[in-house]
């Protein structure tokens, strides 16, 4: 079967290397994306959302806090501000950050720049949450 | 001459001084090497984004963002990255004696600039002269990471789309190598030199080339600023290590000249009282 080389790279440096992924599904902001080896070349900035990589049988999943997703057909890379295995992520932070950003949400009006940040907080931190599976 | 007892105070006091600066050395030396790691797990992520930034910018030419271009400078910005700390020999006085000259030249009136500044030695300064501040971050990690930054790289990128200044410079310090370290001055806003040089592969985009430069381009932009701080943090490691040890070669030279002058005294006194007793001895015979 064919694969192709799967890297998760944030300004804080790689966070995930996979050299024989089978399969990459992620939700790009025009909607969810399935990447098989061998797809044309495409830029695609992503929502914050899981990743899912699928690798010999198991499936690897990864919060990424948008950033972008560059295809060739044998690599995939996916450029993110911030990104996490479930592992190294601080469930009891991101519940926090959570309640912060709801007490936010509630304080501000809809249109303000305060408001928007703390909606991406709360995205944020639902996602973390979400991917730890706990 | 000064006594023995005095000569010696100044000996210990020279050797405790030349501890501290000896461990601060050392302590330096730590954190250049753990600021180079960073700089260098940095890299792939810049190469990577500026070769996407790179072959969207040269492959299309109907792609505009008012990132990319230049527009009449009402205001301009100065992002100046200084140190918390003094005690790094030239480093922060450089930087910050070439950006108030730079201001003084091109600006008449404080309605012209603004600075924007890291690190409270910079802060100080500024406050001091009374410039505009727009906006500053002090007690930054000597290890920092994105997310530390991420508060006042956004707000830099997002002041310049919202028309709040037309222009803005970086002024930090370039790592080259552990002697020496570059005063560097960089236009990061509008971007005007991403290079159309190769692009090496041309993309399908998904869902069009504006509404991926409208994302691409603050994330290229905070990073570059992430790049300098990082390059700025190995720069003050590199450059307090330096100081330091100069510092410490200093004590070392004064311990010399001084313990040289301490046997000269203890000689002298010697002599001083042979010749007493022998003279004593003299005047009983």
């Amino acid at each position: 079967m064919k694969t192709f080389t799967v890297s998760v790279v944030t300004p804080d440096g790689p966070v995930y290397e996979a050299a024989d992924a089978e399969m990459v599904s992620t939700k790009a902001t025009s909607g969810e994306l399935g990447i098989l080896p061998g797809h044309v070349p495409l830029v695609a900035p992503l929502t914050i959302n899981a990743v899912r990589v699928k690798k010999g049988g198991n499936t690897q999943i990864l919060a990424v806090s948008g950033g972008f997703l560059e295809v060739r057909p044998d690599k995939v890379t996916i450029l993110a501000q911030a990104a996490e295995l479930p592992v190294d992520i601080n469930v009891d932070r991101a519940r926090a950050a959570k309640e912060r950003a709801e007490r936010r949400l509630q304080g501000s009006k809809q249109d303000d720049i305060d408001f928007k940040r703390a909606d991406l907080a709360l995205n944020r931190a639902i996602n973390r949450i979400d991917v730890s599976g706990k | 001459m000064a006594s023995l007892r005095d000569i010696k105070s100044r000996i210990t006091s020279t050797k405790k001084m030349k501890q501290i600066t000896k461990a601060m050395e050392m302590v330096s030396a730590a954190k250049l090497n753990r600021a180079e790691n960073n700089a260098k797990s940095f890299v792939p992520y810049m190469d990577k984004i500026q070769e996407v930034v790179a072959s969207i910018a040269s492959g299309s030419t109907n792609a505009r963002h008012p990132m990319l271009q230049s527009r009449p400078v009402k205001k301009t910005a100065y992002l100046v990255i200084t140190a918390d700390k003094g005690l790094a020999g030239p480093y922060n006085s450089s930087i910050l004696r070439h950006v108030y000259r730079t201001i003084q030249e091109r600006h008449k009136s404080t309605d012209e600039y603004t600075v924007i500044v890291v690190g409270k030695v910079g802060l100080q300064f500024f406050k001091n002269r009374k410039m505009p501040i727009e906006d500053s971050i002090v007690g930054l990690n000597d290890q920092p990471e994105f997310a530390d930054i991420k508060a006042i790289a956004s707000d830099a990128v997002q002041k310049y789309a919202d028309g709040v200044y037309d222009e803005l410079y970086m002024y930090y310090n370039h790592f080259v190598s552990v002697i020496q370290q570059n005063l560097t001055e960089k236009k990061l806003l509008p971007l005007t030199d991403i290079g159309g040089t190769s692009a090496k592969s041309s993309y399908e985009y998904e869902p069009s080339e504006e509404e991926i430069l409208e994302e691409l381009l603050p994330q290229y932009a905070e990073s570059l600023i992430y790049g300098a701080l990082l390059d700025a943090k190995a720069s003050e490691h590199a450059s307090r290590m330096t100081a330091m040890k100069s510092a410490t070669d200093n004590a070392d030279e004064i311990i010399g000249s001084l313990s040289l002058s301490y046997n000269r005294a203890r000689q002298a006194a010697i002599t001083q009282e042979i010749t007493e007793i022998v003279g004593g001895a003299a005047a009983l015979e």
